[in-house]
């Protein structure tokens, strides 16, 4: 009998530990998520308010500017488009015309602030999400017309 | 015709891998057939004779610029120097799955010749079950990713290998995972023999456990390098980013880690038999599924599936078929491994079991963030990502009970509780956290910094715990190594490999603690004659010019760095920029020695008069900590790979008693 307790103990603390290991890493899960807006969605407002997400499409041709280590450009869909600023180095395949993904928040002004910009490793490869806004905008692009 | 030898030769591989999967297997099993046992042995050394023949077909392509064959082509072109035109062969798809097959044939050739003293049975399981995995690998190469493909008509000139691929820890790091990775074939195929015969004894345990250590030796060095390389190669300064690649390669690690503490219970104690097995099946489904995840391209982008729906599905029923055998079997085996007497709390296995289980729920931690955004992107959810805020945050809460257990787990007997030997090993880590808190009162903990040149990411109280720890564990180990010279007998070598490694965790703790709460960032622009003052010491931009490599052309910077008014050393970063793919690349310049990193990268020219660059600028503390203690852990698991006591003849009836007294003694 003592040694049956004992295991039903064991068992309890077992499950009891399991739980709360569970409970915790769900709930770092939950706060850790990033989700991705394509520039129309963020033009819709469907992006959170305050909430860190990423944005990511083409930068568009003509609009990098520099101010110091600050740097303002536009992402867009080539439907919608969001301005947004970074401060810091950005990587080496950051450029006018190809795709890019923007980490961070929108501000009070609608101006999306980046933590994080990221451009892939390969010259010919475009970031999936970036490429997910292009087709989504295409597909609303002929969605529109068919309609029209 | 070379590349028809190699693809002919890789056929036949396929042919012989198939006769090694059946035959010897059938002849185990068969006691009409057991005469096919002994095939199993020259059957391996034949398929590593003909994949080598192929691989060397395929380099001989490289190496002439064939680029007939699709895949030179994609990855190679004439301007590429000699040693990467020989590494480009596993920069893609097609060629990293012949290296994988390769090192297969590689291991299963190394257990054909180390096992004289295994049962003959054994060894034509063993070598059975690697002919089976080996078979599903070349069936897809051949199938589906066939790098002798040719192209009519062959372009005059190659699509240039990555820059990023251009450096020497590229040549070295694919090879060094893939041993890993494939190494735990080996531990599988234990595993499943002894599913198969329905021997798991001490024995069992004594072949299997060299063989993990070494292939757990190998993913750890992969790993390392991986991460060094990405450190000095991306320019980012970043040395674990996170990424869905490196958590291909971390979860088989962590596995892998369990089981080779667990297969020690299994050697020692006759315990944790069913558990061991099962860690050994998780961590090869884990390194197939790494190895998928990589180079199947479904990490990059989920569409992969889209583009080449064979290969993804090939990927998923072979992973469906690894896993579901080895389960079914595992299910009808293990009742028959119930523990016969369940750990004591306080005993060496309760630790042990503490460590496995914290091991196996960090794995599930990283495999959640990892496969969760490709499963929701699949199912057309949405597209998200897991940000790394929230592996550092589920990672360190595991890792330091993890830690908390180690030095006890080392001290303690097996069977019984022994808490005066817990308490006795406490007593220098109170001495470690008094050492701890008179320095961090002293002023050297870091608090929360609120300025923006610093990226500070331990707040005080992590500090201190992280290096109470590190420096508990090399102290502990240092004390049990002078107890231990001090009582009669030599330990064996296992038992220095062991301490060796515990030291390395230690010092990577030390370095990954010292790097997140020292370390200092900095953003600037600067002209010529410009200089800006990082952790105490002053970089000056001397001089920007153009410089040309061999296959790239190159903005290259100066920087002096100077302590007060001495110059202390010269940093030439570069921006270059690779001819045939007009491919840029940041080469960063560093600074090392062993108690910090000095790192500079070059960015882009600013617009402006007069002329000036941006640069980032790290001091990094302690970062070359994470690699030593890596390599620390690699020798001490090639140290305990080498023990003596695993290549005995046979198991004598009396050890498992002796062990017991000694370690009453101890």
């Amino acid at each position: 009998m003592k040694s049956r307790h004992q295991r039903l103990l064991g068992i309890g603390l077992g499950l009891l530990l399991v739980c709360g290991a569970l409970f915790f890493v769900l709930n770092a899960f939950q706060s850790n998520l990033v989700f991705f807006f394509t520039p129309t969605q963020v033009a819709a407002g469907e992006a959170p308010k305050d909430g860190h997400f990423r944005v990511g499409g083409l930068v568009k041709e003509g609009s990098i500017q520099r101010d110091g280590m600050a740097v303002a450009f536009v992402v867009t869909d080539t439907q919608r488009e969001v301005p947004v600023r970074y401060v810091g180095l950005l990587p080496d395949l950051f450029k006018e015309g190809k795709g890019v993904v923007a980490q961070g928040r929108l501000d009070a002004g609608r101006l999306f602030v980046a933590s994080e910009v990221l451009a892939k490793h390969d010259e010919n490869y475009m970031p999936p999400e970036a490429q997910h806004a292009l087709d989504e905008a295409a597909k609303a692009r002929v969605g529109a017309a068919v309609v029209r | 015709m070379w590349p028809e030898a190699g693809h002919l030769a890789l056929i036949m591989a396929a042919w012989v891998a198939l006769l090694q999967a059946v035959l010897p297997l059938w002849g185990s099993l068969s006691p009409q057939r057991a005469g096919w046992q002994v095939l199993a042995r020259p059957l391996a050394q034949l398929q590593l004779g003909l994949i080598i023949l192929s691989f060397l077909a395929l380099w001989h392509a490289f190496y002439v610029h064939d680029f007939s064959v699709k895949y030179v082509a994609h990855h190679s072109n004439t301007l590429l120097p000699t040693p990467y035109r020989l590494s480009a062969i596993w920069a893609g798809h097609e060629g990293s799955l012949l290296l994988w097959v390769l090192m297969l044939a590689l291991w299963s050739v190394a257990v054909a010749l180390f096992s004289k003293r295994l049962p003959q049975a054994m060894v034509a399981q063993v070598l059975g079950v690697m002919g089976a995995v080996s078979v599903g690998f070349l069936v897809f190469i051949l199938a589906l990713s066939n790098p002798f493909a040719r192209q009519f008509p062959a372009p005059a000139e190659g699509r240039d290998l990555t820059p990023l691929l251009q450096d020497p820890g590229l040549v070295i790091h694919p090879p060094m995972l893939y041993m890993g990775y494939v190494g735990l074939s080996v531990a599988f195929a234990f595993a499943m023999a002894a599913l198969l015969s329905g021997r798991l004894d001490a024995a069992w345990a004594r072949w299997a456990r060299p063989w993990t250590v070494a292939a757990w030796g190998f993913l750890t060095l992969g790993i390392a390098l991986g991460s060094w390389w990405a450190y000095y190669e991306l320019g980012w300064g970043g040395w674990w980013f996170w990424d869905p690649v490196e958590n291909a390669s971390l979860m088989p690690w962590l596995v892998a880690t369990a089981l080779i503490h667990s297969l020690m219970v299994t050697d020692k104690r006759g315990q944790f038999k069913a558990w061991t097995v099962l860690l050994a099946i998780g961590a090869f489904s884990l390194s197939l599924l790494g190895t998928f995840l990589v180079r199947s391209g479904v990490l990059t982008s989920v569409h992969a599936f889209a583009t080449d729906p064979g290969r993804g599905l090939f990927i998923l029923l072979f992973l469906v078929v690894v896993v579901g055998v080895s389960l079914a079997l595992f299910a009808w085996r293990a009742p028959q491994w119930a523990n016969a007497s369940q750990p004591v709390a306080g005993s060496r296995e309760s630790f042990l079991l503490l460590n496995s289980v914290l091991l196996v729920v960090a794995m599930a931690a990283v495999l959640l963030g990892t496969l969760y955004p490709l499963i929701i992107d699949a199912l057309n959810l949405g597209k998200l990502s897991v940000g790394p805020p929230y592996f550092d945050r589920v990672f360190v809460p595991l890792m330091v009970p993890l830690l908390l257990a180690m030095v006890p787990g080392t001290v303690v007997p097996w069977h019984v509780a022994r808490w005066a030997a817990v308490r006795s090993v406490l007593v220098p880590g109170v001495l470690a956290l008094l050492l701890a808190s008179a320095w961090a009162s002293w002023g050297g903990a870091p608090t929360e910094q609120d300025s923006t040149t610093q990226v500070t990411t331990f707040s005080g109280w992590l500090t201190v715990m992280g290096g109470t720890l590190g420096g508990w564990i090399v102290l502990s180990g240092a004390w049990q190594i002078v107890q231990r010279l001090r009582s009669p007998g030599s330990p064996g070598l296992a038992w220095w490999g062991m301490q060796l490694a515990h030291l390395g965790v230690a010092v990577m703790v030390l370095g990954i603690t010292g790097v997140k709460s020292f370390e200092v960032e900095r953003d600037v622009r600067l002209g010529l004659g410009d200089s800006v003052t990082v952790a105490g010491v002053r970089y000056q931009l001397l001089k920007v010019d153009n410089h040309l490599g061999p296959n790239y052309l190159a903005l290259r910077a100066e920087i002096r760095l100077f302590e007060g008014d001495r110059q202390v050393g010269t940093l030439k970063p570069e921006k270059r920029r690779y001819v045939s793919s007009a491919m840029p690349m940041t080469e960063a310049a560093i600074d090392r020695n062993l108690w910090r990193d000095r790192y500079v990268s070059l960015g882009e020219p600013l617009a402006g008069e007069p002329p000036q660059w941006s640069f980032r600028v790290y001091h990094k503390p302690f970062v070359s900590w994470i690699w030593l203690g890596a390599v620390f852990m690699v020798l001490g698991g090639g140290l305990a790979a080498f023990d003596r006591r695993y290549r005995q003849a046979q198991v004598k009836p009396s050890s498992s008693v002796t062990s017991v007294t000694v370690g009453l003694q101890a």
